[in-house]
């Protein structure tokens, strides 16, 4: 029997991060930042719905405390670069753990969202970049306005390709948080016989309702429920 | 792959049994048997198991190849059968892989002290019921590997878990809970398996039910150890 392994790292932090429980705890963390941040987005650009007045005061009043707008923007940066990276490093683990593939295998008693992961989760960056771009940056924005958030999203979305793409991209990103938010406890080492069922089903009522709630925006515009005002057109 | 003809089998036959007279037959040919690994053929030693189907250990829950019986396939199925496929388990020939890495996960900290001399009366430490019950459910572990073979990570993390969760849950196992944690840990990740993403291909696949709980209390003690004495497993590594 070959000998145990000896500690890695000699810089205590470093060996802190290099066990995969660590490292998986901080996507579970960061995760649930993110999470904490689509929660935001989403109760903040329902707001659409009462009105341009509403959404662009509220769009102002984000902007205008610039503590704040920044802090949030770095701690976001920090979560996503962090999330990424570790999950960058586990993935890497799991193509080295198995280097011969089955010719056949059944994955029949776990999600597709759990299994999708990886793949969920690049398309849901490309997407963000996409979303800054086009929404907070205007690069890639038709009729970008700088103040008048309301008629962004409505030029925005009335473009069809624009529209279902940000469906299909919300719809990743619910799958992705329905297996995220439901992994949260559990990585962090807490599971329970009656709590974790309720907690894995209420990740799945919340990832429906989130889906429901982004989708309800473009579906919105293309139905003409959102429109734009007189004023700003 | 290759392909072999299983004839004359009987809906009673085990699985492994079903191989023995395949191999009889192609001894008896002249050419090399199936290599498969077996030992106590009643689903207590962990030595059996392979995919079927792309399902570690065959298609019935809770049991082992060798506990699986012919009367669970139809007459003229194909089978697929593959050994364990993961980097920290070999292949030593056809179904057979070297699962040492078990055993040297379990030689870092899978044990406890116990004093030499007189044995303990058996009812002098006391164990609350529900701590008792999760021990049991844990130390059901055989180390069979299927929770690493229908892994998509190839993660040994439910057996580790198991071995971490039936000691450290119990009195006796208090002494080492912070070290143990720690060492396996260590071992685990020196040995190449995955990390757990919480997918639950294991927990289905595991002949004794060992659920994924046992991942959980291992991420909790592995994190709050080293959150504790970090430097402790240098120290202690003699
Ligand atoms: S041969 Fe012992 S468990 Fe199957």
């Amino acid at each position: 029997m070959s000998p145990t392994a000896a500690a890695g790292s000699s810089n205590r932090a470093l060996r802190f991060f290099e066990a995969t429980i660590v490292k998986k705890a901080v996507v579970a963390v960061t995760g649930l930042v993110l999470f904490g941040f689509v929660t935001g987005h989403m109760l903040g650009n329902l707001q659409i719905f009462l009105g341009p007045e509403r959404l662009n005061a509220y769009a102002a009043f984000l902007k205008s405390n610039l503590e704040l707008l920044w802090g949030a923007r770095i701690t976001l940066l920090i979560s996503v670069f962090a999330h990424i990276f570790f999950t960058i490093q586990l993935w890497q683990l799991k193509n080295q753990a198995r280097p011969v593939a089955y010719v056949k295998k059944v994955n029949s008693h776990s999600s597709a969202a759990s299994r999708t992961m990886y793949y969920s989760g690049p398309v849901i960056l490309a997407f963000v970049v996409y979303h800054l771009l086009h929404f907070t940056v205007g690069a890639v924005h038709p009729h970008f306005s700088e103040t008048d958030v309301y008629s962004n999203v409505v030029y925005g979305f009335l473009q069809l390709p624009v529209a279902l793409s940000y469906m299909v991209a919300v719809g990743l990103l619910c799958m992705h948080l329905s297996h995220g938010i439901a992994s949260i406890p559990q990585t962090l080492g807490f599971n329970h016989p009656v709590h974790t069922p309720k907690i894995k089903a209420a990740a799945r009522v919340i990832a429906t309702l989130y889906f429901l709630g982004y989708a309800s925006i473009p579906v919105g515009v293309m139905t003409g429920i959102i429109r734009l005002s007189s004023m700003s057109l | 792959m290759q392909r072999y003809e299983a004839k004359d089998v009987s809906p009673d036959m085990s699985f492994l049994e079903m191989l023995d007279v395949v191999n009889e037959k192609l001894i008896a040919e002249g050419t090399a048997p199936i290599t498969f690994e077996h030992d106590c053929r009643e689903g207590i030693c962990g030595s059996c198991g392979f995919m079927i189907n792309g399902v570690a250990h065959g298609p019935k829950s809770g049991t082992t190849v060798c506990q699986l019986h012919m009367r669970s396939f139809k007459d003229g199925d194909e089978l697929y059968l593959e050994p364990w496929r993961a980097k920290a388990f070999p292949v030593l020939k056809d179904l057979m892989v070297d699962r040492n890495a078990f055993d040297r996960i379990i030689a870092a900290g899978g044990f406890i002290t116990a004093r030499t001399g007189s044995a303990q009366d058996a009812n002098s430490i006391p164990v609350p019921k529900a701590y008792a019950d999760r021990a049991m459910d844990a130390a059901a572990c055989i180390g069979c590997g299927a929770c690493v073979a229908s892994c998509p990570n190839a993660s040994a993390a439910l057996f580790t878990g198991a071995k971490i969760s039936h000691l450290g849950l119990l009195p006796q196992g208090q002494a080492e809970r912070d070290r143990r944690a720690l060492r396996m840990i260590a071992q685990f990740s020196s040995e190449l398996f995955g990390s757990c993403t919480n997918i639950g291909e294991c927990e289905a696949a595991c002949p004794k039910h060992i659920s994924l709980s046992v991942i959980a209390q291992m991420n909790g003690d592995y994190l709050k150890a080293s959150v504790r004495d970090r430097g402790a497993v240098k120290e202690s590594s003699d």
